[in-house]
């Protein structure tokens, strides 16, 4: 069961779409889900796919599908570093090589105290302003370099 | 500068403002003025049409069809609901021109939207975005309640009688969405696999109806075009190739970002502005279009304007015109072998070729960076490549090819020097 401020935002979504297109909301109910919960468990999906009318399976299929679904826990913070090709000609080696030495982590991967989950990401269309880091999901953090990430680090804390 | 007067900056002169995204700071300067236009003067959709075709404008998300065509193929007399769809799901590695759009010139996007919803007859639009951008998603709807509040969109638009809506999609991590059809299944709410074509979106799009698909910025070029006519749009660039284009400049920059210049500008021209090669190092190579086109060599690039005419006459494609360069540090085995990556994890996995293809490939150029290649592995990686080609719904395969085909014919010998010698010849 999802919070009724998740429910009131899923129904602002499904409104977007034709009466008989409810589907269309599964991406957002999805995301909303997993904002309020921290990750998608199989009861929220199985949740999303009674309020929406559809089979369990198909709902799972989109779950799966897109990578920034998170289908077991993660840390407090999710950390995406996009490494494709232009932030990695702007130096984003350098900034995962001190985000991984001062985490204790590598990709993939969640700090013991479950703070912190570090993943690898593809281009986030934003490649003017690499290296960059997402944070859990939503929030975008630019220009990123070897000497200002410890601050970024710390700012999340 | 403004929409008032037809100057270069078609998709970015609201950067000039201090509040650039508003709708004041839109309408102020001349914004929504072609809308009004239209909707008084109830300006028939082949007039919209023929100004576009005028105009040159050819799609900016990467293929560089024609728009006035494109638009030429809905039908004209369906009785029943018609959808416009616009793709913000930018995702090419070097592309980052839309975000910007939706952070600085949101309305003018739904102007056009609006514009090709009135001459297309659709009853609503979609705006797909990239979902690792939720801000702009946000900033993006936003600007549609803006939009509302002022009775631009919804029931009886500026009194005319005419009901249109928009709506925007986010996106969550799946760079095949990108392509059109997988795009639409991803609005429809399933997993984004490209569909076969035929049939195409104007005969089958969203939820089977008829449906337009057009990018980013080709949609908001739409209210310029509208504004001062097909010809001066033509006139800002070149024959075939019309209007100014922005182009996402990234990698071994002094200072990457947007540049919107005349088609036709000269890449040294481009470049220069980008504030040359960061340390004024040595060009070495550049892809010109996205990390799907062919990458070309510094110096055949420092001969050829920007345009999708000259890049072509090259062996390459302006593609979205993200133009990714690299100076002589780079090591191309590298390079390569992080975009066979990408290939290979963003692969929907639907056609054999592709799935198996980018992973065999990936593999090959890893095991060569890490000095393990073998003699016969550049033979390999070209009949993989092969076999990819044209044999695949969409064109991800192709996509994938393309990078592989081009660096190993331009800078073959560091890869040989790689399998040769078990490390890098740049810096040794
Ligand atoms: C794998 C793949 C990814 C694509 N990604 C994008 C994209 O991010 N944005 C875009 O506008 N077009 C993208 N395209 C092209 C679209 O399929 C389509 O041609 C385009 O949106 C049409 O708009 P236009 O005619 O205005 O360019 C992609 C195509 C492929 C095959
Ligand atoms: S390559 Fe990193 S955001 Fe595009």
């Amino acid at each position: 069961m999802l919070s009724t401020e998740s429910l009131a935002q899923i129904d602002r979504e499904i409104a977007k779409y034709p009466a008989d297109q409810k589907q269309s909301a599964v991406m957002s109910a999805l995301r909303i889900a997993q904002v309020e919960k921290g990750w998608l468990a199989p009861e929220s999906i199985e949740f999303v796919a009674t309020y929406l009318g559809m089979p369990t399976i198909a709902v799972y299929e989109v779950a799966s599908f897109y990578n920034m679904y998170d289908l077991r826990p993660v840390g407090a913070h999710k950390l995406t570093v996009c490494t494709n090709i232009s932030c990695q000609l702007q130096g984003v080696d350098a900034v995962v090589a001190k985000i991984q030495a001062k985490l204790g982590i590598g990709f993939g991967e969640t700090t013991p105290d479950g703070r912190f989950t570090l993943k690898e990401g593809e281009c986030f269309g934003s490649c003017g302003d690499g290296p960059l880091c997402l944070h859990n999901n939503h929030t975008l953090h630019t220009r990123l370099t070897a000497d200002n990430v410890d601050a970024f680090l710390e700012g999340l804390k | 500068m403004s929409l008032n007067v037809p100057n270069h900056k078609v998709c970015t002169w609201t950067q000039d403002y201090d509040n650039p995204a508003s709708l004041a700071t839109y309408t102020a300067n001349g914004g929504y003025e072609a809308l009004k236009k239209i909707l008084a003067e109830k300006t028939p959709a082949e007039q919209i049409i023929e100004q576009l075709k005028i105009s040159a404008l050819r799609g900016r998300g990467g293929a560089g069809f024609p728009t006035g065509l494109k638009w030429s193929f809905m039908p004209r007399n369906y009785e029943g609901d018609k959808y416009i769809v616009c793709n913000t799901d930018e995702g090419e590695p070097g592309t980052f021109k839309d975000r910007d759009i939706l952070r600085f010139n949101p309305h003018q996007l739904i102007e056009g939207m609006i514009i090709a919803g009135y001459t297309l007859g659709a009853r609503a639009g979609y705006n797909y975005i990239h979902g690792e951008i939720f801000e702009q998603y946000q900033s993006w709807e936003r600007a549609l309640d803006e939009a509302r509040a002022a009775g631009l969109l919804g029931n009886n638009i500026l009194g005319s009688g005419w009901n249109f809506d928009l709506h925007a999609h986010h996106g969550y991590g799946a760079y095949v969405c990108g392509e059109e059809t997988a795009l639409l299944e991803s609005i429809e709410g399933k997993k984004g696999q490209p569909r076969f074509k035929p049939p195409f979106p104007a005969s089958y799009g969203l939820y089977g109806k008829p449906t337009t698909i057009n990018n980013t910025e080709t949609l908001a070029s739409v209210p310029w075009i509208m504004r001062h006519g097909g010809q001066a749009f033509l006139d800002l660039g070149k024959p075939n190739n019309g209007g100014s284009k922005i182009f996402s400049v990234s990698g071994h920059v002094e200072r990457p970002g947007n540049y919107e210049v005349r088609m036709g500008t000269p890449f040294s021209e481009l470049l220069e502005m980008a504030g040359g090669v960061r340390g004024g190092r040595h060009l070495k190579a550049v892809i010109p279009g996205g990390s799907s086109v062919p990458v070309l060599p510094g110096a055949t690039m420092m001969e050829l304007t920007m345009d999708y005419d000259s890049i072509a006459k090259a062996g390459s494609y302006l593609g979205a015109g993200s133009v990714i360069v690299m100076d002589d540090t780079v090591c191309m085995v590298k390079a390569l072998e992080r975009l066979a990556y990408f290939y290979f994890e963003e692969s929907c996995g639907q056609c054999t070729p592709c799935r198996e293809g980018t992973g065999w490939m990936y593999r090959v150029i890893h095991r060569i960076e890490h000095g393990q290649g073998r003699p016969e592995d550049l033979d390999l990686l070209m009949s993989v490549g092969t076999n990819i080609s044209g044999r695949t719904i969409c064109a991800l395969g192709d996509a994938a090819v393309g990078p592989v085909h081009s660096f190993l014919k331009h800078f073959r010998n560091e890869f040989e020097y790689h399998i040769e010698h078990k490390r890098c010849m740049v810096g040794a």
